[in-house]
């Protein structure tokens, strides 16, 4: 019975040794990136096929955007993401000097819970501004019916809903109330968290889906992809030309190339409230971030083959996702600064 | 009296055969001096949390001083923070949890030991520790889909009504609220009371319930006298087993809330707490936001040794007392 024991503890412990032995041993063709949280969907589909087609395999952490930008500086990971371009601030504390690529653009929803609206409910910047100002508190009020001509709407107060946790979501909804409302601007202003002066608070984009979900009269902004799974009511917005504008993964690639010549000067320009027809209003890119110089020639090259393969095959991969491809202008910019990667 | 005295008897006979063999005895040295160590590492270890805190909050400390306790903005943008509604929140929702479950966690107790039929206990008592092995995000799940769609018309009514009058239930109600947090909390903590207060109830010596029966005492009588009164440091013990629970926890409180940014009066309106904003906020936290967050822990750490303490205090008081009886 007792060298039985011994036996049973010596395979059991050789067993041990052998699988931390292979944990050392590092496969020859691997990336690790960690970062943004809400484009995940689309990078693990990415990560998986590219693996399947080219045998380099990307090990990807979703920690959160600051979380992906501290990692690229400790120099943990070959390469980042971020939510929110990443501001000169902290480019001067980066060990050297980074790439920010587009990767794809998303836009942001305003979804709410009102029963019996039959079609979608119109609403501009400076009303929603209001409404999370809370300045327009009933769904009744004379700004909200004056954009929604001939729909009776409920004598109900308006529950605005938002973000608890830091989020780029709420930093690309807070830019774009900045932009419409100087109020906002100068009150408020633009952030990961910010100081809301009214509403619920609920973690994560299924948070806020969720209060909506089950609250009349409330209103949030969530991700398209969100909205779209939750089967959520969602808003027409109407944008810079005057069109209200559904939000949908067209009108953000539309966005985004109503916004090219800001791009060019700086490919962290904001693309909310773009120009152009159909531009949904609230939409934003989120970035990979790239170190210029790896100093590994092989890493350098992988990187540089998954990302030209990102900025093709991979762009037509989102939008069963609900993110929006880039505009092929965008692609372009990409594709020279990828060029640049040793 | 008698089975204390042997107790504490045969316990001085086992410590004494210790020390004579402390150095006697190789192998009983090394097993005092590693439990020894294991003892202190428990020390060092919330002696290091401690000390680890204050250097991350430094900055926070240094620019907010006391007045973070008691100021209440909190502005990632403009870099101001204070943390009053969350300390508010923290103090407050575990204070009406407790309202509402000690008096149904004590009557399980009571029922269960006293009164129950025997077929019956086992299977209560299962029900009871059932509630305990719920993990929290379940009670905070639960709280979102099935409390809340429930609380919404009532919160409705009470907001419509002569009611409202009282800032105890003014605002506008969505259902995320601090009664949603209070009355998840007050279900999470009833277990670990009623279990904890039903040990200490069973443990009761059965001298004392046959005496008060012998002297003619109803089922009332000899609970509310003798049994009460010798289980009560036990059944206070359980509250605060019951109270540390409700002060840690973050991720059930969280969901319901309603993450609000004042402290409020109003049960229905939205709240918050030190243990929410930290789960929050920690993972995108930038610039002083990270320091003022590490400044929240310190406070959720200090009130939570504080109210153990003053726990501790009660029941010192208490036990005391009834030695004197």
């Amino acid at each position: 019975m007792n060298s039985l024991h011994r036996i049973i503890k010596a395979v059991f412990v050789l067993g041990t040794i052998a699988i931390l032995a292979s944990g050392c041993t590092k496969p020859q063709h691997s990336l690790t990136a960690a970062g943004a949280t809400f484009p995940y969907p689309v990078y693990a589909q990415w990560f998986e096929a590219y693996h399947r087609e080219t045998g380099v395999k990307i090990n990807y952490q979703p920690m959160g955007s600051g979380a992906g930008v501290e990692q690229l500086r400790r120099r943990t990971t070959d390469f980042g993401a971020s939510d929110v371009a990443v501001q000169d601030d902290i480019l001067q504390s980066m060990p050297r000097q980074i790439i920010q690529l587009p990767a794809v653009a998303g836009a942001v929803v305003i979804a709410y819970q009102l029963p019996g609206l039959q079609k979608p409910l119109q609403l501009d910047g400076p009303v929603l501004a209001d409404i999370f100002l809370g300045k327009v508190q009933r769904w009744n009020d004379t700004r909200i019916a004056g954009l929604n001509p001939g729909v009776t709407l409920p004598d109900l107060a308006i529950s605005p809903v938002r973000r608890s946790d830091g989020s780029g979501t709420t930093g690309i909804f807070t830019s774009y109330l900045a932009a419409v409302s100087p109020q906002w601007k100068q009150q408020v202003g633009v952030g990961k968290s910010v100081a809301w002066p009214v509403g619920i608070g609920a973690k994560g984009n299924s948070g806020v889906a969720g209060v909506i979900k089950q609250s009349p009269g409330a209103l949030g902004y969530i991700e398209l992809a969100y909205a779209e799974h939750n089967h959520l009511q969602f808003a027409a917005l109407r944008n810079s030309a005057g069109n209200f504008v559904l939000p949908s993964v067209t009108a953000t690639t539309a966005a985004a190339a109503g916004a090219v010549d800001r791009l060019q000067k700086d490919i962290r320009a904001s693309i909310v409230n773009a120009s152009g027809e159909q531009s949904y209003p609230i939409a934003a890119f989120t970035y990979l971030l790239v170190y210029a110089n790896l100093e590994n020639a092989q890493k350098a090259n992988e990187l540089k083959g998954f990302l030209q393969w990102a900025m093709s095959d991979g762009q037509h991969m989102a939008e069963k996702l609900y993110y929006a491809p880039l505009p092929p202008q965008v692609v372009v910019l990409n594709k020279k600064v990828i060029q640049k990667i040793q | 009296m008698k089975t204390d005295l042997q107790i504490s008897t045969s316990s001085n006979i086992r410590a004494s055969q210790l020390r004579q063999s402390r150095f006697g005895n190789l192998g009983d040295g090394l097993f005092y001096w590693i439990t020894l160590l294991f003892a202190a590492s428990v020390l060092a270890v919330t002696a290091l949390i401690g000390f680890q805190l204050i250097q991350a909050s430094l900055p926070a400390l240094t620019k907010f001083g006391w007045r973070f306790l008691v100021t209440s903005t909190w502005d990632p943008v403009h870099q101001v923070y204070g943390a009053w509604p969350y300390l508010f929140g923290t103090l407050a929702s575990p204070f009406l949890a407790l309202l509402m479950a000690v008096p149904v966690a004590l009557g399980t107790a009571i029922f269960l030991v006293e009164l129950c039929p025997h077929w019956l206990r086992g299977f209560l008592s299962f029900m009871v520790e059932l509630l305990a092995a719920v993990p929290s995000v379940v009670y905070g799940l639960w709280g979102i889909f099935v409390l809340i769609p429930i609380l919404q018309p009532v919160q409705a009514k009470i907001a419509s009504s002569a009611l409202s009058a009282i800032p105890l239930f003014s605002g506008t109600p969505t259902g995320y609220s601090m009664m949603a947090g209070a009355l998840v909390l007050s279900i999470m903590i009833l277990p670990i009371i009623t279990a904890v207060s039903r040990d200490v109830l069973s443990n009761v010596p059965a001298a004392q319930r046959e005496a008060a029966f012998g002297l003619g005492a109803t089922h009332w009588e000899a609970v509310k006298g003798p049994i009460l009164r010798s289980a009560r440091s036990g059944i206070m013990g359980a509250v605060i087993l019951g109270l540390a629970r409700a002060l840690g926890e973050t991720m059930a409180i969280t969901m319901v809330i309603g993450n609000g940014k004042d402290a409020s009066w109003s049960l229905l309106a939205p709240a918050n707490s030190l243990a929410s904003i930290l789960a929050n906020q920690f993972a995108e936290a930038s610039g002083l936001q990270m320091p003022s967050l590490m400044y929240i822990a310190l406070v959720l750490f200090g009130v939570a040794i504080l109210v153990n303490a003053a726990a501790r205090l009660l029941l010192w008081n208490m036990t005391r007392g009834t030695k004197h009886a």
